[in-house]
Parts: C-alpha cells; sequence; structure tokens
C-alpha cells in the first residue's frame, strides 16, 4: 500500500486559496460555536469526566457489557450478527439484502461502512447503495471519500456542489442557491426511500442494559432509512457500547455540543427492537478494535465518540483537510488510530502535528490526543518507518548533540552562521524552510562566547 | 539558591540577546546564575521526531551538567516543557529525576518561585502581541487556553503588565497554534508556513508593533514569516523586554 | 470457532484492568420556568412554540396554521386530520402528508425537546415523511434536562423513540443552515393540556 504523503497533498490543499480560506474559517467558527456552549454549562468538565469515566469503565468490561448487549437486543427481536472485520461486515450486509431481494440499499451516514469499504462491494454485486445525509451524498456523487467525520462535504464551496449535482442528478449548474441545491437533493432522494428494499443506519451509542441503539443525525434521513424499508440494517463498532440508559445523559449532551455548537441533534432516534412487520439486524464489528483494546498506550482512543471537535480545533486539519490523510478518519483521531490499521501507510500522519495539544482539551473523552501522537512518533521510528533523510538528520543530531566538542566545532566551522546547525536539523535546508521563509541570519558570536568574555571561566 | 543556566541551541547560535538578557534579568533580581560550558540540547528535537533513541545523548549530558543546581533555568517553554514531561531516554536515577523536577522555563521561574512581579527597569512603549508557545501554555500551564474558557492565570501578562508604556494587541485568534512544532517546520513546510502567515497576519491586523513570547523558536518561524511578507513587524523575547530593553 | 466467540475471546483477553462505573447526577439548577426555557430553546433549534387552552379546536388551529395544507393526518384522537391513519398499511402511503399530527409524551427545558414513541406516532415513519409535524405537550409535562429525561421509563418500554428538536436541518453546504432538509420542513409545539389529567 502506497505510503500516503500528507505534506504533498497540503500543499494541494493549501493553493485552492478560496477553498482553504472557507475550510479554516467554517471549522474555526465551529470550534468557537463548542467553546461558547462548554464555558455556557459549568458542569462542563464535570460532564467530561464521567464520560471519559464511563467509557473507560465500558472498555474495561467490555466483553460481558457486549454480551448483556446481545442479549437484550435479541429478547426485543433484534438479530445480532457479529462481523470479525470489514470483509466479513460486507458479506453478512450482502446476504442480508439478497435474502430480503432488495437490490436499493438507503443508508445514513457510517464511517465504520467506509472504514469497511462496504459501498464498493456492495456496487460491484449489483446493489444500488443511496448515501441520503447531503454531505454523503455530494461525496458519493463526486466519487470522493467524506472528507469530515461531521461535515463531509466542508471542503466544498457551493459552486462545486452545483457542478456536481448538475452532472449527476440533473439541477442546473448556473444555480449555486443552497437552499437550490438542499431542496434538489431532498426531492431526488426521496422517491428512494419509499422504494428501497433496505435501509442502513451505522450507531452513536449502544445501550447494553436495554439493548437499545442511538443515532443522532439533523437531516432526518436516518429515520425515513429505518422506518420505511421492512430491512433495518445498524452497523455497530463494538467499542460504541455504553453501560445504561441513564449515561446517554452525559453522551447526549456532550456530542452535539462538541461537534456542531448546538445542545443536542435535531433528532435523536432510540431503536430498541423492530416494528410489526420488520426486520432489524445489527452487526458488531470488531475490525481491529480489540487489538487495539489490548495497547496499553493508544486503547484510550476506542472512547472516540466521534464528534469532529478535535478537526476543528486542529489547525492542521484546518489547512489540509481531511482527504490529505487518506484515510477514513483524519485529523487528530485519525492521525492516532489509522497507524493501528496500517502503520507502513499511515507512518506520516502522526508527523502532521505541532503536538500543540488542544485537540485533547476538547475531547469530550479526554483522550489524550497528542500524547497518543508522540507514542506514536516512537514506535514508528522503533520500526525503522522513518523516512530516511530524516532518521539520517537525527542520527547525525543525536550524535553532534552528546558532544559539548563536536558541536562547538560545528558552531565554530559554520562562517555563514546557518550552514551546519539547521543541516543536521533539516533536510536540504534552503529547500524546505526557505521556501516561504527568511532564513534567521548567523552570528559572529554565539552567548557562549559572550559568556565567556563577559563573565569569564565561573 | 543556586541556579544553572540553559540556553538552547539556536538561541546559543542566532539570538545570544536572549541568552545574555536572560542571564543579567536573573542576576538583576539577586539570583546566582552559573551557565554550564559543556551544554549542548535538551533532546527535544529527536525526542518530538520519534527518535528517543538518538536524543540519549543530548539527555545524558543535559542531566550531568545540571546535576549540581537548585534549580535549572530556561528562556524557552518547549525546552522545560520536555525536560519535565520526555526527558525519559535516559535512566530515570534520582540525579534525572531531581533535574527534571527542578528544570524551569523563566518565566515560572520568576513567577512561581521568586514570586517577583515588578520590573522598574523596564520601559517597553510599544503595542505588543503576546504569544505563548503552545508547550508553554498547555504544557506549562502557563495560561488558561481558550478551549478551556481562557481567563484566569495568565503568568507572562502579570510579568509584562507592569511593563511602563506597555499595550497589548488583541488578535483574533490569541492562542492558536503558530505552526512551526519543531521539524514539522521543514517536514510539512507548507502547512508551517500558512500557519505562520496566519498568526503574523492576525497580529498585524490587530495592530501589535511587536510580537513578544517566552520561546525563541516560535519567534524564528514567525519572523521568518513576517519579514518574507514584508509586514515590518518585530519579535524580541520576554527576556529582553523584563530585563529592560527599549526596543 | 464462530465470529462472536473469536471477538469476545480477544476482547477478554486484552480488556484492561476494571476501571469503576460512575454515578451519574442529574445536574440540577435553578429554572425561574420550564416552558420559558423549553420554548425560547425550541425556538433557538427553529422550531415553533403556540399555547392553546384546553378545549380548543385544533383542527382549526392547526388549518389555520397551515393554510396550504392538503392532507393533514394525525396520530392522536384530539385532532381528526383529513387522512385516517388506521387505514395506512405501508408506511410509503404517508408520502403525501402536509401535516403530521402526534402528542409528546413529554418535554426536555434545556433543549426545547420533545419525546415521542412508537405508541405517539402509530407509524413511526409520520414524523419523518410529513412536511410539517405539530406536536402538542402538556406543558406540565416538562422535564428540566437531559439527565431526567433519560430516567424516564419510557425508554425502557418501547421499540422506538425518539428526541426531535425543530424541524429537520443541514449545513452541509458552506455552512449555510437549511430547516426542512430531508425529514420535517418545520416543528410546531403546541402547549395544551392533555385531556384527562
Amino acid at each position: 500500500m502506497k505510503r500516503v504523503d500528507h505534506a504533498e497533498a497540503s500543499s494541494k490543499f493549501i493553493a485552492a486559496k478560496e477553498h482553504i480560506e472557507f475550510h479554516d474559517m467554517r471549522l474555526w467558527d465551529l470550534r468557537l460555536k463548542r467553546d461558547r456552549e462548554a464555558n455556557a454549562l459549568p458542569e462542563w468538565e464535570q460532564l467530561r469526566s464521567l464520560a471519559s469515566a464511563v467509557k473507560e469503565h465500558t472498555l474495561s468490561h467490555l466483553a460481558d457489557y457486549l454480551e448483556q448487549f446481545e442479549s437484550r437486543a435479541t429478547a426485543n427481536g433484534m438479530r445480532v450478527h457479529w462481523a470479525r472485520d470489514g470483509a466479513e461486515h460486507n458479506q453478512i450486509v450482502f446476504d442480508l439484502l439478497s435474502s430480503h431481494g432488495a437490490r436499493t440499499l438507503v443508508k445514513s451516514k457510517s464511517m465504520l461502512t467506509d472504514e469497511c469499504a462496504m459501498g464498493p462491494f456492495l456496487e460491484q454485486r449489483g446493489v444500488e447503495v443511496i448515501e441520503t445525509d447531503l454531505g454523503e451524498r455530494i461525496q458519493q456523487l463526486d466519487k470522493e471519500p467524506p472528507s469530515h467525520i461531521v461535515v463531509p462535504a466542508v471542503h466544498k464551496l457551493r459552486g462545486d456542489v452545483a457542478q456536481v449535482f448538475s452532472r449527476t442528478i440533473g439541477t442546473d449548474p448556473k444555480n449555486s442557491d443552497v437552499a437550490y441545491l438542499a431542496e434538489s437533493q431532498r426531492r431526488h432522494t426521496r422517491p428512494y426511500y419509499l422504494s428501497a428494499g433496505a435501509g442502513m443506519t451505522g450507531a452513536n451509542f449502544a445501550v447494553a442494559e436495554t439493548g437499545t441503539f442511538v443515532v443522532c443525525t439533523n437531516e432526518g434521513n436516518a429515520d425515513l432509512s429505518a422506518n420505511l424499508p421492512k430491512l433495518h440494517i445498524a452497523s455497530i463498532g463494538i467499542e460504541k457500547m455504553i453501560p445504561r440508559i441513564e449515561d446517554l445523559g452525559v453522551f447526549v449532551r456532550m456530542l452535539s455540543r462538541s461537534a456542531l455548537g448546538s445542545p443536542i441533534t435535531q433528532i435523536t432516534s432510540h431503536f430498541r427492537g423492530p416494528r410489526e412487520g420488520a426486520e432489524m439486524h445489527v452487526i458488531l464489528v470488531d475490525n481491529g478494535r480489540s487489538e487495539r483494546l489490548g495497547m496499553a498506550d493508544f486503547w484510550y482512543s476506542l472512547k472516540c465518540i466521534r464528534c469532529g471537535a478535535c478537526m476543528n480545533t486542529c489547525p492542521v486539519y484546518r489547512r489540509s483537510g481531511g482527504l490529505s490523510y487518506g484515510a477514513t478518519y483524519s485529523g487528530p483521531i485519525g492521525v492516532i488510530i489509522d497507524p493501528a490499521f496500517d502503520l507502513r501507510k499511515y507512518s506520516s500522519l502522526p508527523f502532521a502535528s505541532t503536538l500543540n495539544g488542544s485537540c485533547t482539551n476538547v475531547c469530550p473523552v479526554k483522550i489524550n490526543i497528542h500524547e497518543q501522537i508522540y507514542k506514536w512518533r516512537q514506535i514508528i521510528n522503533e520500526r525503522n518507518m522513518l523516512p530516511m533523510a530524516k532518521k539520517q538528520a537525527m542520527r547525525v543530531a543525536g550524535k553532534v548533540l552528546a558532544s559539548p566538542k563536536i558541536y562547538r566545532a560545528a558552531l565554530q566551522a559554520a562562517n555563514a552562521g546557518i550552514e551546519y546547525l539547521p543541516r543536521f536539523m533539516l533536510y536540504n535546508p534552503l529547500n524546505a524552510w526557505g521556501r516561504q521563509r527568511e532564513v534567521p541570519k548567523g552570528r559572529k558570536s554565539s552567548f557562549r562566547d559572550w559568556y565567556l568574555k563577559n563573565r569569564g571561566k565561573k | 539558591m543556586k541556579v544553572g543556566l540553559f540556553i538552547p541551541c539556536y538561541v546559543d547560535a542566532f539570538f545570544p540577546e536572549v541568552g545574555v538578557a536572560t542571564l543579567e534579568l536573573l542576576e538583576r533580581l539577586g539570583v546566582e546564575v552559573r551557565y554550564p560550558l559543556d551544554q549542548t540540547c535538551c533532546g527535544q528535537p529527536m525526542a518530538n521526531s520519534g527518535c528517543e533513541d538518538d536524543a540519549a545523548g543530548a539527555e545524558k549530558l543535559f542531566v550531568r551538567n545540571f546535576a549540581g543546581f537548585d534549580y535549572t533555568v530556561t528562556p524557552s517553554g518547549s525546552c522545560a516543557h520536555h525536560v519535565r514531561e520526555h526527558l525519559t531516554a535516559v535512566p530515570q536515577s534520582a540525579k534525572a529525576k531531581k533535574v527534571r523536577k527542578h528544570t524551569y522555563e523563566l518565566v515560572e521561574f520568576i513567577h512561581d518561585v521568586l514570586l517577583v512581579r515588578e520590573f522598574p527597569w523596564a520601559k517597553f512603549p510599544h503595542k505588543v502581541g503576546l504569544h505563548i508557545g503552545c508547550a508553554t501554555l498547555r504544557g506549562l500551564h502557563a495560561a488558561v487556553p481558550s478551549e478551556l474558557g481562557g481567563g484566569g492565570h495568565n503568568k507572562p501578562l502579570a510579568l509584562l503588565s507592569k511593563v511602563k508604556g506597555i499595550k497589548f494587541a488583541a488578535p483574533a485568534r490569541p492562542d492558536e497554534c503558530c505552526g512551526f512544532g519543531g521539524t514539522f517546520s521543514v517536514f510539512e513546510e507548507p502547512v508551517s508556513a500558512k500557519m505562520g502567515y496566519d498568526k503574523v497576519t492576525d497580529h498585524k491586523n490587530a495592530g501589535a508593533e511587536y510580537i513578544v513570547s517566552q520561546d525563541m523558536s516560535c519567534l524564528m518561524h514567525q519572523k521568518g514569516c513576517a519579514e518574507r511578507l514584508g509586514l515590518g513587524l518585530k519579535f524580541i523575547h520576554i527576556a529582553q523586554v523584563l530585563n529592560g530593553a527599549r526596543a | 470457532m464462530s465470529s462472536r466467540d473469536e471477538i469476545l475471546a480477544r476482547v477478554r483477553g486484552n480488556q484492561p484492568s476494571s476501571r469503576p462505573l460512575p454515578a451519574v447526577p442529574t445536574f440540577d439548577r435553578a429554572l425561574p420556568s420550564l416552558v420559558d426555557a423549553f420554548k425560547g430553546n425550541l425556538e433557538r433549534m427553529g422550531g415553533a412554540f403556540l399555547e392553546a387552552a384546553a378545549g380548543t379546536d385544533l383542527d382549526a388551529l392547526i388549518r389555520k396554521t397551515f393554510p396550504k395544507a392538503k392532507v393533514v393526518c394525525s396520530a392522536t384522537p384530539e385532532v381528526a386530520g383529513n387522512r385516517a391513519l388506521q387505514s395506512v398499511k405501508a408506511p410509503a402511503e404517508l408520502e403525501d402528508v402536509d401535516v403530521g399530527v402526534v402528542r409528546g409524551r413529554f418535554g426536555v427545558a434545556e433543549t426545547g425537546s420533545v419525546w415521542l414513541s412508537q405508541a405517539e406516532f402509530k407509524v413511526n415513519v409520520l414524523g419523518f415523511l410529513s412536511q410539517h409535524l405539530v406536536v402538542l405537550l402538556d406543558s406540565r409535562e416538562i422535564v428540566p434536562n437531559l439527565h431526567h429525561a433519560y430516567r424516564q421509563r419510557g425508554f425502557f418500554e418501547t421499540n422506538y423513540c425518539v428526541l426531535m428538536t425543530g424541524p429537520s436541518a443541514t449545513a452541509d453546504i458552506e455552512g449555510v443552515l437549511i430547516h426542512g432538509a430531508q425529514g420535517i420542513r418545520s416543528l410546531t409545539v403546541i402547549a395544551v393540556p392533555r385531556p384527562g389529567v
């Protein structure tokens, strides 16, 4: 698998001036909205601690909670399936669709289904998959993955959407009025809900106590997908478990405030069993989660409730866009979970970070994101997956800086001042540092020289 | 109280006046300061690049150089943060633990240990954009970040606000990262430069004449950006302002 | 070994050491008026709020509020409407409903949400396929916040329930807020006492 080059992808993103300006401004605005909501609740930090503690408890007893969920859900009339990985998940979905004669599937947003690459799998087997979330639909019609887990088309401007829709659903290419575009997608999608053989959703939370799963949306597409066709399939990552209904009070209060700066999503739905004459199937998916559970430094990442707050605050994400990470999960959370999927392919991602730490502070479940980024960097080095240039530079730097004599000699040898010091810190300094910045001026004498001259050999 | 002065490699090489100001300021405040001559680096550039193995030599040297002092003080928040949080490539002997625990960034040393707030010799009649580097802000808790509600304590501001004539500009995004990030500045140059451009433009639009910080690394990056953009902004380390620099 | 057994075995083997489960408090705060808080938050989320005295002709009120509506379908006996819900065999038949009418079980002051379940919808999709939704709500049945909401028994008794907060919405294109994404275009809460209570 080709290694993702985040820096290369980011330079293309930055070159599109109008797009990057909007992208950065829009997501920073979501970050500010989150701040307003958080500041308005005196109990915000307490809620974060509770959310984190509930998740950590649940993960430490996950097997019991999974069994409890299965037992309650089954008693309510749900069918529970288990998938080791994405391939098994996709096969289960296809088998269910086939056995029900469903050739069209309407689905609401589920990052898990993207992770499993379900769409192409089904389409290759003759199933028409309709993404119903507006942002996901734009991306599907444009043959691009979603770029943000909450606002999938945030990197596009209305003109881009007008182009995509005019190509695919027959809108007027000259009309980029947002209300017109949204209404067009509403009208185009509606017949699919009415005729689809099956509907699919993800789940934000799965409650073990009652066998309930919760789907939080704003558009109404999940409930249309679930309540019209006779077959409802829900894909749920095993880490979505929480113990009790009352725990939802904490998570539902935090999710939309963190994601969009609104107190709750317009629709918060709780599914506990099929309606009469219909079937409800849940697929509990592992796909590397049980393995990550055993990683002492990284299992906290399983607490994630997919709010996207880390992406909104991340200055790197806002200026490079989700697609530059080359993975289903991007931004800070992506940077710490993608290497667990494929270390080599995603070995540049933990370096797409300044370790500024604001992601850790906005995370509603207190994932220590920036600390995990630091730890992944150590692992990537240990497994010899650093780019050769960087490793060599660090090796040389390490040797020079371990010896005062060599270091002094190196500084003195640099008549121009900037020659040697940056060379071991920076590969090809004049190409990288100096591309868009002035280089610091070399100095005739160092601080140490001054000290020796003015304070003597104390 | 014996204080060892640690001067980061890039300050030693490119901004010796910052080291001079730090030393003079501590001496003015009555502190006995020595600069161990055999120091090099705290190990951060290598460790942050994932190469803790390559940081070991510099870290071992750091511990050896500063073991004999009550405190180690440095005009660099990111270096102090690295020493306290990540100087783990060396065995954690009693000596290493003591050095790590007693390593302070300059402002936090003055604010928390010396408990000084007044600098009667200082005068800086300029409009200043205060930049608190991310490791200094979120790692050393120099202030309360905006995503945690802002307000509350602010150590560099507490020291600067008593300086005669000083005025503060209010940028739109006071604590968004400026994009230096160590080797990030080179290996993720496109985003790093864009972040730096945005940062200095924000300060310029807020009317800042100078950008002041506890971290010369951030300032070095921002200075490089501002000069390329021709913004006319000036950059100065907080040690220089508190030590009485007029410009 | 089945996938289930394999997954459970691997989870069991990898689980970190036990962490305690905390108790979740209700974070009560003194609210001058639950109804006022509910109304303010509902409107903030794009919903509308009307008040009606007990005995009001709700059919007339709804006709007045939605003058262009042709099909009104009610799941509550308090409103007659002109489309009988009982005769609906397939949910897709509700495709042409202009105004759906339901009575909410309770409201939530913190968010302006109303709680509706299968029992209130009769046909679940009524709350999503209708172009507009009217929710009757007894203002005495408003709980302060979501912690209180999640202690209601309804969650343990129904196969499907929803906290609806204003109309469906999206801001997926350039952050421009649109009400009436794919579900209801508007949500109007009519505060009117529950009959017989």
